[in-house]
């Protein structure tokens, strides 16, 4: 009771304090709350993760019954992610929003929504109460909403921010049917109702009711079709806020889903399958995208849509484990997409950081104005070759292994699997390794052209690396990412009680990791500390090598040309021509371009702007149609008062006469029933 | 560890006998099959130039990308005696541990700021790109074959009883040489003979390297063809004694690198717009493959 008391007060407490504050004291205050509770909630969450449940009845209101609050193994995983994203983002953005430090009101407000969003993305992990549950919802959706449009002066922020704030709202439309509909049908607002619910009514039931809630929280995890509002809301918002956006805003649908998952028995294996194709789709089209982006920040999103593929690939072949009753494809298919949780939200964050600082020293974000920064900003070069290593899923770094886990899972599967299995599995294979080696080819594209080779813009302001303690959080993060790379058993481990959680639905036994073709892990492990080794090796002897050699610098080799300029430097384009030529039919790439023309031709330019079919499609096209209907009854709003007092009298008169009608049309009927 | 030794000795020849053999068709003498290793000595006795562009990457790019190759030999097995590194899995980490390679060597040239590696490493990231799925499907229908998800496993029990498993064995073999060949940017997908930096892939990426790199690079691609040469080796190999194995071993290296050098002897190379579509035709062969598999293995109802 008190840990839920000071869980509520102390944030309270710092929201009352931050506007009375100096800058540095709003800081303090924001920073220290968030350690506060994120050491509080850790510690419960770690009980969680070793099977010690915490739980608390709050009495709640009449209408919502007693609320429960309870931190299982799988709300444990997830507020832990939570508090380590918030508190090297918060540390990250301390410094940050230095460069803000004179819109004294704007960073109160900022202070305070980090606080609220913390809290209440936490508080969305533990509620076990539906009414509970969407008003923490909707303070954590209003909440980033408006910690996005930070920029508020700039258009493009405020439109960002309503694209998002429209969707989230429809995400919560249909969280809002799910709630209501188990609630009209049992009576209680408590979670174990949807369970009581989906137990006693018919597949097909449980199934749509299911999907309701799918369709809630792939909204704001950013699944394929329900993406669209991501990459606008990602680059708006500033770079800590984008990070945490990236790194645990869109998990929670992630967390949602597998909530769901647990509540609700269901046919496994048709779900399993709904899921999986969502997201292969939602893998290769984001990674497809991505790849075409010039804002660093947009193409960073689009490879949000495509990791939470991949974490949805993870949940789908578990659900089709439970559904086949496969203990080894159950447990590694959820065990992979909890560890790509966590992983993903290390590199994405680690990138979306790094983007930040880039942004910071450049005040751009258009990769083709960008280039050669790896000399003025060294730190922030390793740190993004890291975490783009890292997010392309090679070894020694953390997003292989949560890959090669899924990918064990798959091959494991083939032993026992029958046709139908088998077409699903060589896809999903071919789709995990598209995905990887687009991913390649879009980090090589992203990293080679931002920081490697000549600058393509002149700027006429210093470009220098940020300050110590900005990168200071980003090496912690970093060292995480290398650390679940070469150690990734120890974190295994913790994933035990969680995993265990959803093989139990069906009774599956589960031993633990090493049982299940998992030991290979040590192996990689292994294997990863071979490799390091093995290239420090080759560089000490590479260096013995060159000592005593004479060792020139000369300009690049262009081919006997001697007047190089940075413009003929590959682009960012140009790199990736032939692919979008080849993939031309997937996309939308709108070209402005005047030709040359004549002998001496004067000035020609080409512009191409790169758009998303689905958003076409799926956003667009409904919405200017549905506009051109509503633009059929504009005449009612005419703007002359007289016609707005005649729809009052009209509007009041109706009213009063509906009941009237109503009771003599009943009398009529009455009549002629006596008739 | 045998396979460590084989694969590099083997290495020391293979690149020789390609040259040769592409000497002979042509009608040349050619030089000595060990010439390819006595250039690389010569370039690790040589100092280096670096272009005042590039960074550290560029100066690390050439030895990770060949610790990168080092590494994914280990894993190879050579029949029953396994690879230095194997475990359930483990070509996963044979494919991925290339691929870091892959984003060195790429990164590597983009960094000296070059339009012409700038072209060559586009080309290679999409390339790579198409060529992985085959060799991950092929790997699954070996892996439905035989019932094991490790290198060694696989090629120790696989066996190569009925008709349609040698028409899939041979088929698999030919996916896993033109994997070879796309690896290392030979024919069909590129020329590394080339003079025109315009139509070159691997051979334009490289441009800028020289000295030690530039060997540790050549280094790389040698090994790269004995360890697919090794691999399509184990397709057959399956139960062979090892004082037969280790001379058939010998053998097959040998008459793959002249299968490669009258490839690159007879046949032109393919236009760059049409190499895309040519490797995805490796993909649809390796699933004709897996295909088979499940015929094999009686899934088909």
């Amino acid at each position: 009771m008190i840990i839920t008391l000071a869980f509520i007060l102390i944030p309270f407490i710092a929201i009352c304090l931050i506007p009375f504050l100096k800058v540095k004291g709003k800081a303090i205050a924001v920073y220290a709350s968030v350690s506060i509770i994120a050491i509080l909630t850790s510690t419960l969450a770690f009980q969680g993760l070793t099977g010690a449940n915490f739980s608390v009845t709050l009495l709640g209101s009449l209408i919502s019954g007693p609320i429960n609050i309870k931190i299982d193994a799988l709300s444990g995983w997830f507020i832990l992610i939570i508090n380590f994203t918030f508190l090297t983002g918060g540390f990250y953005g301390l410094f940050y929003m230095n460069a803000y430090r004179e819109q004294k009101k704007n960073i109160s407000l900022h202070g305070i929504l980090f606080v609220l969003l913390h809290t209440s993305l936490i508080s969305l992990c533990t509620i076990q109460n539906s009414i509970a549950f969407l008003v923490a919802w909707e303070i954590m959706a209003l909440s980033a909403f408006l910690s996005v449009i930070f920029e508020h002066e700039k258009i493009a922020t405020v439109k960002a921010g309503i694209n998002y704030l429209i969707q989230s709202h429809v995400s919560i439309i249909f969280l809002m049917i799910g709630f209501i509909w188990v609630a009209g049908q049992t009576g209680s607002y408590d979670f174990s109702s949807i369970h009581s619910y989906s137990q006693t009514h018919s597949g097909a039931l449980s199934l749509t009711l299911f999907l309701f809630f799918f369709i809630g929280f792939a909204i704001k995890a950013g699944f394929i079709p329900f993406h669209t509002w991501l990459p606008y809301a990602h680059p708006a918002a500033p770079a800590h806020i984008s990070g945490i956006m990236s790194g645990v805003l869109i998990k929670i649908g992630i967390f949602g889903i597998l909530r769901m998952l647990l509540l609700i028995e269901l046919n496994y294996t048709t779900i399993g399958t709904i899921i999986l194709v969502i997201s292969i789709l939602s893998g290769i089209y984001g990674v497809m995208l991505a790849i075409l982006q010039h804002n660093l920040k947009k193409l960073l999103a689009y490879h949000s849509i495509e990791n939470i593929g991949i974490i949805g690939i993870g949940i789908g072949l578990g659900c089709l484990g439970l559904g086949t009753h496969n203990p080894v494809l159950s447990s590694l298919g959820f065990a992979g997409a909890l560890l790509h949780t966590l992983n993903h939200s290390l590199f994405k964050s680690l990138l979306f950081f790094t983007a930040g600082n880039v942004y910071q020293s450049t005040h751009t974000l258009d990769i083709e104005k960008l280039g050669g920064l790896v000399k003025k900003m060294p730190q922030t070069s390793i740190l993004f070759l890291i975490s783009a290593l890292a997010i392309c899923g090679l070894p020694p770094f953390n997003g292989f292994i949560s890959e090669f886990i899924l990918y064990t899972g798959l091959y494991s599967w083939i032993q026992n699997a029958q046709i139908t299995s088998l077409i699903t599995i060589v896809f999903t294979i071919s789709g995990l390794v598209l995905i990887g080696g687009l991913a390649i080819m879009c980090f090589t594209k992203a990293f080679g052209v931002v920081f490697l080779g000549n600058p393509r813009h002149i700027f006429h302001h210093e470009i220098r690396e940020v300050s110590f303690f900005q990168l200071l959080p980003l090496y912690f993060i970093a060292a995480f990412i290398c650390l679940i790379g070469i150690f990734p058993v120890y974190f295994l481990d913790l994933l035990i009680k969680p995993v265990q959680l959803f093989t139990g639905m069906q009774q599956l036994q589960f031993a633990s990791f090493s049982g299940n073709g998992m030991e290979s892990l040590l192996s990689i492990s292994h294997a990863s500390w071979f490799l390091i080794a093995f290239v420090i090796l080759m560089l000490g002897i590479r260096k013995l090598a060159l000592r005593k050699r004479t060792v020139t610098i000369l300009p690049t080799w262009n081919c006997a040309y001697t007047a190089p300029t940075a413009k003929i430097q590959y682009t960012a384009s140009s790199f990736v021509k032939t692919y979008s030529k080849l993939f031309g039919m997937f996309f939308l790439i709108f070209k402005k371009e005047k030709e040359v023309t004549g002998i001496f031709p004067a000035h020609a330019y080409l512009e191409t702007r790169p758009y998303d079919k689905i958003e076409k499609w799926l956003i667009d096209y409904p919405t200017t149609n549905f506009k051109l209907f509503l633009g059929r009854f504009r005449f009612f709003q005419n703007g002359k008062l007289q016609f707005y007092i005649l729809y009052g009298i009209l509007f009041i008169i109706s009213i009063i006469s509906i009941p009237i009608i109503y009771d003599k049309i009943i009398l009529f009927i009455e009549f002629l029933k006596q008739l | 560890m045998l396979s460590f030794l084989l694969i590099i000795l083997a290495a020391t020849f293979f690149t020789g006998i390609i040259i040769r053999t592409k000497s002979i068709a042509s009608g040349r003498k050619g030089p000595g099959i060990f010439q390819p290793i006595r250039d690389v000595i010569r370039l690790f006795k040589k100092g280096a130039v670096y272009s005042e562009t590039s960074s550290f990457v560029f100066r690390i790019a050439p030895t990770i990308y060949f610790s990168s190759v080092f590494v994914a030999m280990l894993v190879v097995p050579f029949g029953q005696s396994k690879g230095l590194i194997s475990f359930n899995g483990d070509f996963i980490f044979f494919a991925y541990v290339l691929g870091i390679g892959k984003f060195f060597s790429i990164i590597g040239a983009l960094d000296t700021g070059s339009s012409f590696e700038g072209m060559g490493a586009s080309r290679e990231a999409l390339y790579s790109m198409f060529a992985e799925p085959a060799f991950f499907i092929l790997m699954g229908s070996l892996a439905l074959m035989t019932g094991h998800t490790s290198f060694q496993e696989i090629f120790s029990t696989l066996h190569l009883g009925s008709s349609i498993t040698y028409a899939l064995g041979t088929l698999a073999a030919l996916v896993f040489l033109m994997i070879a060949m796309i690896e290392n940017s030979r024919m069909p997908i590129d020329d590394p003979k080339t003079h025109l930096e315009l139509t070159m892939v691997h051979e334009v990426m490289i441009l800028d390297n020289s000295g030690f790199d530039l060997g540790l690079i050549l280094t790389a691609g040698y090994l790269k063809f004995a360890i697919y040469g090794a691999i399509i080796f184990n397709l057959f190999s399956g139960v062979v004694a090892y004082e037969y194995a280790i001379p058939l071993f010998f053998i097959m290296q040998a008459f793959l690198a002249m299968v490669v050098g009258i490839i690159e002897s007879f046949m032109a190379r393919s236009r760059m717009n049409h190499n895309a579509q040519f490797i995805v035709v490796l993909s649809s062969v390796s699933l004709l493959i897996f295909f088979g598999a499940l015929l094999v293995a009686g899934k088909f109802i």
